[in-house]
């Protein structure tokens, strides 16, 4: 491969699954709280 | 908090981890595995990244977020949704379960040839010309009529397909849809991972690469590639046509709403570059196996799943594990898919007649599926398919979305509400650009993109089909799930279903 192909490659990976990784790290670690109520009735 | 009686259980999603599963098995189907490496490839190989992330964050996630709010803040399936946001508006939503019952009814086809190379990936039963076996001896095609002659091929694993599903959604939210997302986009990653691994190590897997990713970046100057940008981030989503506005109406009012669509928006475009390493891999192979150069291989859709891939696995070592991996994956991602659209129409069936679950979802689906069978499972089901698939998505789902976006943004000017409403328990908060982008920005591009597909289908025709038959199975689809959506917006909600929007903070789904 081509050095821009393996270039763009990563850059690809490092913003998709990085931004989906960061997506996850933003959503565990917000203290919001699911209500109790609904959650019992399941 | 507020307890409010429902008149009925419309079920719900038992957290928020069980929601975005189900989102991202809406999201990553089909067009993911067989779509987005071949618009990637011709859209400027490794540059196609810029516009791609653009789209996505211009785009893709405010659109996600959007639909999002309409079904999270309005609690009810679509038509309900735009019903309650504004009585007028209901036929917007009953146009979009027009649009699902269209694309469930071939969806489920696919479906069933994936599940058939499961087997032929083992007896390679395509010889020596994939493409000949595929319209010849298993799809046993007719062109330019239509055949009413079954072929028993895909009669059987299309009504299997059709059994599962409507065991699956009889099950409920939770436990059918909800349970089938949780256990299958983990076997799916897992699956289409091994194919990607087995795919990487395969001779020419380098040149296969290298022809994805060297960029072109020319190709950025071109208009086109941009729009082809956009079109696959909203395809690919599953936004504009009910599946999210129903999926957030099950979820708890205090679920970080915004913070899950950018997960579910990144795992789907996440997915696709996977899908992309994987292809290619496999298509640089094929290319290096046969003396020919990658480009004069390349193909999407049904060429690139059903002739491609047979050829690649008749010539590559372990080839049967490999046909299964890539079959299982169009499967475990088609179905996750499948119970998602089927979700809005069982959805809207519930709320509007007050029906249970399991008699909602017999009404819906066993119609359906007969329809199903008898349009697609004949000799001339693949072309009907081809068909209702390029209209509907363009002249369904783009311009439900449009009509939509107008609607909310322009007619009854509730974004700036939704935002407050999205932002009140999620993590990231919705301001002045989230309005602006789908109020101003998405709809232009989304009316840019309808055009320039307007002018494509008017002055040549798809595929060079008979004019009865693009009118009929094209035009006449995308035309009807319009008229059945004014239609079935006109008879009154039941006495008992409330149509003014509820409290920000009541909790019980209504």
């Amino acid at each position: 491969m081509t050095i821009d192909a393996i270039l763009l490659m990563a850059v690809s990976m490092l913003v998709l699954w990085g931004g989906l990784g960061a997506a996850i790290v933003n959503i565990v670690r917000f203290k919001g709280r699911e209500p109790d109520a609904s959650m019992r009735d399941l | 908090m507020t307890q409010v009686k429902a008149p009925i259980d419309r079920g719900r999603f038992s957290n928020k981890t069980v929601f975005i599963m189900a989102a991202i098995g809406s999201a990553v189907g089909l067009g993911n595995i067989w779509r987005f490496p071949y618009v990637a490839y011709e859209g400027g190989g490794g540059a196609f990244i810029l516009p791609y992330l653009v789209a996505l964050l211009v785009a893709g996630i405010p659109l996600l977020l959007l639909d999002y709010a309409i079904g999270h803040s309005q609690r009810g399936s679509a038509p309900l949704s735009f019903a309650r946001l504004h009585r007028r508006l209901e036929f917007i939503g009953w146009w979009q379960v027009a649009i699902c019952v269209v694309i469930a009814l071939y969806y489920a086809a696919i479906l069933a040839w994936s599940t058939q190379y499961i087997g032929f990936s083992f007896t390679q039963a395509w010889g020596d010309d994939p493409e000949a076996f595929l319209f010849g001896d298993f799809l046993q095609t007719e062109a330019g009529v239509v055949s009413l002659e079954f072929v028993p091929a895909v009669l059987i694993p299309m009504a299997i397909i059709w059994l599962v599903t409507i065991v699956v959604m009889a099950l409920g939210v939770q436990k059918g849809v909800g349970a089938t997302s949780v256990i299958f986009i983990p076997v799916l990653l897992i699956a289409f991972g091994a194919l990607v691994v087995q795919a990487l190590m395969l001779p020419g897997a380098i040149d296969g690469l290298q022809s994805l990713f060297a960029p072109n970046w020319a190709a950025l100057l071109d208009p086109a590639v941009w729009a082809s940008a956009f079109g696959q981030i909203f395809f690919s989503l599953s936004v504009g046509f009910g599946i999210m506005i129903t999926y957030a109406s099950y979820v708890g009012r205090k679920v970080d709403m915004t913070g899950s669509a950018f997960v579910v928006g990144f795992a789907n475009s996440g997915f696709e570059l996977l899908a992309g390493i994987g292809v290619f891999s496999a298509l640089g192979f094929l290319a290096q196996a046969s003396g020919a150069a990658v480009a004069d291989v390349v193909s999407a859709g049904i060429g690139l799943a059903f002739v491609a891939f047979p050829a690649i696995i008749s010539q590559a070592p372990f080839g049967a594990l490999l046909g299964v991996l890539f079959f299982a994956s169009l499967v475990l991602a088609g179905f996750t898919s499948l119970v998602s659209i089927l979700e809005v129409v069982i959805s809207a069936v519930r709320d509007k007649l007050e029906m249970g679950r399991v008699a909602a979802t017999l009404a819906v689906t066993v119609p359906m599926a007969i329809v199903s069978i008898l349009l697609f499972s004949t000799r001339s089901g693949v072309i009907v398919l081809d068909i209702a698939d390029y209209f509907i998505n363009r002249f369904g789902i783009l311009l439900v979305a449009l009509v939509a976006m107008i609607a909310v943004g322009w007619g009854i000017r509730r974004v700036p509400w939704f935002a407050e409403h999205m932002s009140r328990f999620s993590s990231i908060r919705l301001g002045r650009w989230w309005v602006v982008l789908v109020t101003f920005v998405t709809p232009v591009l989304i009316a840019l993109m309808l055009v320039q597909e307007a002018v494509t289908a008017i002055t040549v025709p798809y595929e060079g089909y008979p004019a009865w038959m693009l009118g009929v199975f094209g035009w006449g689809a995308a035309g009807a799930a319009l008229v059945a959506g004014v239609l079935l917006a006109i008879p009154k909600w039941k006495q008992t279903t409330p149509l003014e929007a509820p409290p920000h903070d009541e909790e019980v789904i209504r």
